[in-house]
């Protein structure tokens, strides 16, 4: 929609050119959400675009993910044979409530600063070890893993004028033994539950709860659990008030769906244990 | 800036925080719509670079030095693209207002997506059609029939006149015109539930450049009115100003502003300074009638139809047949339980909006989307003082209604904004005020009690109803009426009672709704006929069965009616239960589903009035032209219904020639006549039978005026496709209109219709579901609906009203529900949480039709676009029942909410794969 208070807009291209940051600025990434909601607060948008930040990067050790490459592009990203946890990308990618024509303009960043419960770039990230680097308003930067950076609903650990510049995800990440389920309450809806699994060289099985959650919640097993123990430990280091309640699912159920889909998972990778 | 639009440069700049969809509309393509104007509809969808975006979410200046392909251009220079045509041979769209979004969006799948389109299409709303027709489109179907004889249209799949223009971005619907010297409104809403303004300070708001006026409740006319528009104003409260001193519920208009840009007007209303003194509020209906609740029309009285203003008390009704009570008493079986229907929107594509302004001639001119232009001209008239010459109002193309647009909501504030500064004014409501400030279905709890004899015959049925009417009374009353009366006179049983209730709460006003209250009320009562069967060990059908009205019987609600005008003028409820039942039992494939799903049937009947009582009037004009066709003028609006088609296939089989030769006039006060409006389901049965008899008495005239040249005997002139023939003479339409010109007598007809006597039109729909123990997830499984239309004046529009009704009713069962907190507020005014249908989330429902033909109704047709609705969640209720033995009485049945019974009941099951 046209946000009527914005009267100028900024195209720094390098980080020196970013304008001071006053009240009434926002960021400019896809623009997804920012143009979906009245934001009368705000009078200038400084647009990222110009900044031309390379979307995806592979080295040895990391695959960093610019805070603008846009859905479609990490979708579309090739994969090396050896990234067992690859088809996670993609399945996050469909866990998107939005559509594909919204994938092509909207952000991996975007995702993450917006914070929602159900932000599958969140999942992703979060569940393959994955690092933020922010640029800090005072300059300088900082950095924080995804799990950590993401701390309720809507809110993250960004304070006015900071700048996620990008997200680092270890190669070895990428290269584990993953399973993922997502449940919601219409057939392609809003994530009422999101659960990845993943296996570590030395056979730690990492779980990590979104959707469901307020914020990302990662459960590390280093002995394989079986079915009590991971429900045991699920309900310890998940209290009841930090499931998520809104129209996508009420917390009972979506308590219940996280127990469920990390049973599932836990199935799929440690194979059949006794209970 | 430059970019390209559909291959043409425009070096136009936007606006610094425009989006392109905007930015694209001012430029004049009309193609691209505003469903949401966030994101979530896709109905603005172009193409960027060759790739679809949704150009309400990209800001305008990234379009620079690029290329966009809007609708118009899809096609280029010349003709259609192929998806166009698509559209056109499956008519794969009903109102088209979506349907810009949806070719560019199908336009660009590739195969792989093709092969999916519930996740490739859920970023594209379609409210109208149920998306098989979409389907078909994409697949390549063809759904219209071509070549049709003369005189033969009506009964075929003819397409929509319209098609074409809905197609290429052409057809032009309410606010798809440029105006010279617009001047833009928008609304200050009351943040408060129950409030009394004390003041409004306009000082800063009138300096902000731009601004033209801003209206207030000091502004306003002191006229009462409501915003409900019936033939029979006595139906409905008034209770409403244009601009109240009194705000009821949070999102009531408080002031307008009128700028000259949007960005003006919006900034003026943050700029408006208004105190408020704040009242208690009432939310809970419940409570509404409870001594010492808030009082929220403490003014109003009987003379106001306004039952008991001191009980928040719109309307009631109370009556018994026999004794139900003693019959309960006694009965071999009865049960007894307690529903609730949610609160659930229209959602219309297109939101209300319109533009008004005064002409030459001092005629108040209004374009606005609306199913009853003529009622919204009396009620201006009444408002204003104005002579109803001085007041005209029509609709272009409407995008979708539903019920939504039987009512006044912008129409008043334009005129009064228009009056007053004397420009043309425009007013478009956001998706957002959609939620907080139109209306919606009206809430109801019904409590119901039956009992049956050991045969399985009805001994008793007892309805009591809390209707929720919200801040305002309009529709409060007939709703009501309505939801006890189909109902249940669509059973005999010799001991029934009613009481109901329809109350003011301080929340956003509750109105017409496709349905109008039975949907809420049959929940309950065809719960109650599965769970007396399931007592008895009865089939649901042969329950139905032995229990059902057939011609002859009274169809009784009490109290008694003041109406005895509605009349088997056909039946097909026997048929519509035995096509079902038949389709219900066929053979199908197998569902490969774990044991952790809980298969069941249901079914649900309804029956309908095809006409609203107290009045129903249509006029239609016909008359011959110089080329040999016919303009043929109604009253009646096209919103997606299909009307428009029709009128034309009555028009061309009476005058036993081609629907080509049938220009059609409509829905505009400036055409003279009177129309009651687009609602009740008489856009057919009442407008249809109208046009029916003005085509009769044309036939009449043309057969005299070519006796007369031939001097024989009319009674030997027949039509003929375009000409009258006698023996060896022929006279071809064209001739006959030179000659009737030359007699200085044209040749034209009249034809009207008062919508009674009124005849019933039947639904029953069948569910097979499966519903997982452990998730909550319900599948359906199998979807079959029979309708009694009557002859089915059009077939695949037919199925397409009856498709869209089950896919809009199964919105409302399974995922739709306006939440309301404990301060009144909408807490989810947007699609993105308020969650409609998509592809992916509607079933292929059969469609079955009964043969029948209607003694009362145009050429033996009958109504069928609200009851398709009706029985669609007490089918799947029932279903869900019969799967896991539990009564679940409160929609919407989403996993989160039928978990907590099924774990109960069930426990948790083990998913480890062991």
């Amino acid at each position: 929609m046209d946000l009527n208070t914005i009267t100028a807009v900024a195209h720094p291209q390098t980080r020196s050119q970013l304008p001071v940051w006053t009240s009434g600025d926002a960021w400019l990434a896809g623009g997804t959400w920012l143009f979906s909601e009245p934001q009368a607060h705000l009078t200038r948008l400084i647009d990222l675009a110009d900044l031309n930040w390379p979307p995806l990067a592979i080295t040895e050790t990391h695959l960093t993910i610019a805070a603008t490459c846009s859905i479609a592009q990490l979708d579309a990203l090739t994969c090396p044979a050896d990234w067992l946890a690859a088809p996670l990308i993609g399945q996050c990618c469909r866990a998107f409530l939005a559509s594909f024509k919204i994938w092509k303009t909207a952000t991996v960043g975007g995702n993450l600063c917006m914070s929602l419960p159900a932000g599958p770039m969140i999942s992703l990230t979060a569940a393959l070890d994955g690092v933020c680097t922010i640029w800090k308003a005072e300059g300088g930067e900082h950095t924080i893993p995804v799990a950590d950076f993401v701390t309720g609903d809507q809110r993250n650990r960004l304070t006015p004028g900071d700048l996620l510049r990008q997200i680092d995800i270890p190669i070895a990440a990428l290269k584990r033994r993953s399973a993922f389920r997502q449940i919601s309450l219409a057939p392609v809806g809003r994530s009422g539950a999101l659960v990845i699994g993943s296996v570590e060289a030395n056979g730690t099985l990492i779980l990590t709860v979104t959707a469901s959650t307020v914020r990302p919640v990662r459960l590390s097993f280093p002995t394989p659990p079986d079915a009590t123990a991971l429900a045991e430990a699920i309900s310890q280091q998940i209290p009841d008030d930090v499931y998520h309640t809104d129209l996508h699912g009420k917390p009972l159920w979506r308590k219940h769906m996280t127990l469920r889909l990390a049973e599932e998972i836990r199935g799929e990778l440690l194979g059949a244990s006794p209970s | 800036m430059t970019l390209e639009i559909n291959g043409r440069q425009f070096p136009q700049a936007p606006r610094a925080g425009q989006c392109l969809r905007t930015f694209l509309r001012e430029l004049g393509h009309f193609g691209v719509k505003k469903g949401c104007d966030a994101g979530d509809c896709g109905a603005c969808t172009v193409l960027l670079d060759g790739e679809p975006v949704h150009s309400c979410l990209i800001p305008a200046f990234r379009a620079e030095g690029r290329a966009v392909t809007t609708i118009e251009g899809l096609g280029g220079e010349h003709g259609a693209h192929p998806m166009q045509q698509a559209f056109l041979d499956a008519q794969g769209f009903q109102c088209g207002f979506c349907t810009a979004g949806m070719i560019i969006t199908c336009a660009s799948l590739n195969q792989a997506q093709r092969t999916d389109l519930g996740t490739a299409l859920k970023g594209n709303i379609c409210r109208c059609t149920g998306y098989r027709a979409i389907e078909d489109a994409v697949l390549g179907l063809t759904n219209v029939e071509d070549g049709i004889e003369p005189g033969t249209a009506f009964g075929r799949s003819l397409p929509a006149p319209a098609g074409p223009d809905v197609v290429r971005g052409k057809a032009r619907y309410t606010l798809d015109t440029e105006v010279e010297g617009l001047l833009h409104i928008k609304l200050l809403r009351s943040p408060h539930a129950h409030a009394r303004i004390v003041a409004i300070d306009a000082s800063q708001a009138m300096r902000v450049p731009g601004v033209r006026a801003v209206l207030t409740h000091q502004d306003a006319p002191p006229v009462l009115f409501s915003t409900a528009r019936h033939e029979k104003d006595w139906m409905d409260p008034e209770d409403t100003r244009i601009l109240d001193d009194v705000v009821r519920f949070i999102g009531q208009k408080v002031a307008a502003v009128v700028a000259e840009s949007e960005a003006a007007a919006e900034e003026a209303c943050r700029r408006l300074k208004v105190s408020y003194d704040i009242l208690p509020a009432l939310i809970d209906p419940e409570q509404a009638m409870a001594p010492g609740a808030p009082v929220i029309h403490p003014d109003r009285t009987l003379s106001n139809r306004v039952a008991d203003s001191r009980r928040n008390l719109v309307a009631e009704t109370h009556g018994e047949f026999g004794d139900v009570a003693a019959a309960l008493a006694t009965s071999a079986v009865t049960y007894e339980g307690n529903f609730h229907s949610h609160r659930v929107q229209h959602a219309a594509l297109e939101t209300h909006g319109g533009l008004a302004w005064l002409d030459e001639a001092g005629v108040l001119n209004v374009r606005s989307s609306t199913q009853v232009p003529f009622l919204t001209r009396r009620a201006l008239s009444d408002i204003f003082g104005l002579p109803m010459d001085k007041v005209r109002v029509f609709c272009e193309r409407v995008g979708g209604g539903f019920g939504g647009k039987q009512e006044m909501f912008v129409e008043d504030i334009l005129a009064l904004a228009a009056l007053r500064t004397g420009r043309p004014v425009k007013l478009e409501l956001t998706r957002e005020e959609q939620f907080i400030a139109t209306s919606t279905r009206h809430p109801m709890r019904v409590h119901i009690k039956a009992g049956a004899d050991a045969d399985g015959k009805l001994t008793a049925l007892q309805l009591d109803v809390l209707s929720n009417t919200g801040a305002y009374g309009n529709h409060a009353g007939p709703v009501m009426f309505h939801a006890v009366s189909e109902s249940i006179s669509v059973y005999n049983c010799p001991n029934k009672r009613v009481d109901g209730y329809a109350v003011y709460t301080n929340t956003v006003p509750s109105g017409a709704f496709r349905g109008y209250g039975l949907p809420q009320t049959l929940i309950a009562v065809e719960a109650a006929i599965d769970e007396l069967a399931r007592q008895l060990g009865i089939s649901p059908y042969e329950m139905r069965r032995r229990n059902i009205v057939k011609p002859g019987d009274p169809m009784l609600s009490p109290p008694p009616s003041d109406y005895h005008d509605v009349l088997y003028g056909s039946y097909g409820l026997d048929q519509c239960l035995d096509l079902v039942e038949r389709a219900m039992q066929a053979d199908g494939p197998q569902p490969d589903l774990s044991p952790e799903w809980l298969i069941g049937d249901g079914i649900a009947l309804t029956m309908i009035d095809t006409v609203p009582p107290a009045g129903h009037f249509a006029d239609a004009t016909i008359s011959l032209n110089d080329d040999g066709g016919f303009d043929l003028t109604v009253g009646t609006a096209e919103f997606g219904n299909g009307t428009s088609t029709v009128h034309r296939q009555i028009a061309a089989t009476t005058l036993a020639t081609t629907v080509d030769r049938i220009r059609l006039r409509q829905s505009d006060t400036a055409h003279g006549g009177h129309d009651t409006g687009a609602y009740g389901s008489a856009g057919t049965f009442v407008a249809g039978k109208a046009t029916h008899e003005a085509a009769m008495l044309l036939a009449n005239e043309l057969k005299a005026a070519a006796a007369g040249a031939w001097l024989c005997d009319a009674e030997s002139c027949l039509l003929e496709g375009e000409a009258v023939v006698s023996g060896v003479r022929r006279m071809s339409f064209a001739e006959l209109a030179r000659l009737a010109r030359e007699r200085g007598q044209p040749l034209a007809a009249h034809g009207n219709s008062g919508g009674t006597p009124r005849s019933v039109g039947f639904n029953v729909h069948g569910f097979r579901v499966a519903v997982n123990k452990g998730t909550g997830e319900l599948r359906i499984l199998r979807s079959v609906q029979a309708a009694d239309a009557g002859v089915v004046a059009n077939p695949m529009q037919c199925r397409g009203q009856v498709e869209g009704g089950v896919a809009q009713a199964l919105g409302a069962a399974l995922y739709e529900e306006m939440v309301i907190d404990a301060g009144g507020r909408v807490t989810n005014p947007k699609f993105r949480d308020y969650h409609l249908p998509s592809f992916a989330d509607v079933p292929r429902t059969d469609v079955y039709f009964a043969a029948t033909s209607d003694t009362i109704g145009p050429l033996g047709a009958k109504s069928m676009s609200e009851s398709p609705y009706n029985p669609v969640a007490a089918a799947l209720g029932n279903a869900i029942a019969d799967a896991t033995g539990i009564r679940f009485t409160a929609p919407p049945f989403k996993p989160d909410r039928l978990f907590p019974a099924l774990h109960d009941k069930f426990g948790q099951p083990d998913v480890s794969g062991d």
